[in-house]
């Protein structure tokens, strides 16, 4: 149980690190993704651009809440 | 050699000459304070465990992975660590978090060393293990960056020799020098790598969504691979904007020179290196 515990929390460690927010905001940004591309609106230019817009946003709008949380 | 290898190389020298420095430290700090030939076999044992995981990661992802899955799921990894690093250098660099510091890394192993306890005879487990975990820790975050770079480029020798010059470089000043390796601009070489990892990561995951659709063919960016250039120039600006943006006003100086607010930001993830 200990090894699977410090195993789980090994892989936590190298795949989310220190600020979840970066991994969740990855995760939604390319989620978003295949439901766009799923409408046929965009081509493969526009999707790539949409998709390299949302992991801008979705890296800003984390560390904006971060630095107010460490603010407070 | 094209330009693109020598990128691949440069990209892979960089990534791991900063794990390399890190985990250096580490070793040192526990060589000179308790047993170097401890030390040294934990960095051997890390070492041998880093290939035997290389060799398999490295096989299955090429076997068993379609490119597009690969390049989706490397990619999205490759781009959370960028951005962590990314993330890491703004606050450092708006006086919002204390910089990276090795000596004082150095400082505190060695006090953690000394007060540790002695077994009696033969191997002194906690250089052994602090020296396995730091290594282990540090390498596999380069492992990740060689084999991720490397399949992507289709061309893994030319990474794994970027990461190979890294570790000659690093080993080479430390022996050079015999102390922590604090005369490099860490925070700034992580920056830069960073901004790297962000980049690619970015063109990778977002080319590897075809995998959703009807022939797993991967999205084509505008300009095609040049386009990479263009989100390094974005990634870039957005830190510097940040940077300036988010520059906390020079305060009272604690005794380390930072201000006491990065001071205290630093302290939850201390143990940290990424």
């Amino acid at each position: 149980m200990r090894f699977l515990r410090a195993f789980a929390r090994f892989w936590y460690d190298f795949v989310i690190g220190d600020d979840w927010k970066i991994a969740a905001g990855v995760a939604c940004a390319l989620g978003l993704l295949p439901a766009a591309l799923e409408t046929h609106l965009l081509g493969d230019h526009g999707l790539a651009l949409l998709g390299g817009a949302l992991v801008v946003l979705a890296f800003s709008v984390g560390l904006l809440v971060d630095v107010r949380r460490r603010g407070k | 050699m094209s330009a693109a290898t020598w990128g691949l190389v440069a990209a892979t020298f960089a990534a791991c000459f900063v794990e390399m420095v890190e985990a250096t430290t580490i070793v040192m700090a526990m060589g000179f304070t308790r047993s170097w030939r401890s030390a040294l076999t934990g960095v051997a044992a890390a070492l041998g465990l880093l290939v035997v995981v290389t060799s398999a990661a490295g096989y299955a992802l090429d076997r068993w992975f379609p490119q597009t899955a690969l390049q989706l799921v490397v990619g999205g990894l490759l781009l959370i660590f960028g951005l962590q690093w990314l993330r890491k250098a703004i606050l450092r660099a708006s006086g919002r978090k204390a910089v990276h510091d090795e000596d004082a890394i150095y400082r505190e192993r060695t006090a953690a060393a000394e007060a540790a306890g002695r077994g009696e005879t033969g191997l002194d487990m906690f250089s052994f293990m602090v020296s396995f975990k730091g290594v282990f820790l540090e390498g596999m975050e380069v492992v990740f960056i060689v084999i991720t770079f490397g399949l992507n480029a289709k061309d893994v020798p030319a990474a794994g020799v970027g990461a190979a010059a890294a570790v000659v470089a690093v080993l080479g000043l430390a022996f050079a020098v015999r102390r922590p390796l604090s005369m490099i601009d860490e925070n700034l070489l992580k920056y830069g790598v960073g901004l790297l990892l962000a980049s690619f990561g970015t063109f990778w995951a977002v080319e590897g969504i075809g995998v959703f659709r009807a022939g797993r063919h991967g999205l084509a960016w505008p300009g095609g691979e040049a386009a990479v250039l263009g989100l390094l120039a974005v990634w870039f600006l957005l830190s510097r904007l940040f940077v300036a943006v988010l520059r906390v006003p020079a305060g009272p100086e604690s005794s380390s020179g930072a201000p006491d607010r990065a001071a205290r930001a630093d302290a939850p993830d201390r143990e940290r290196t990424r």
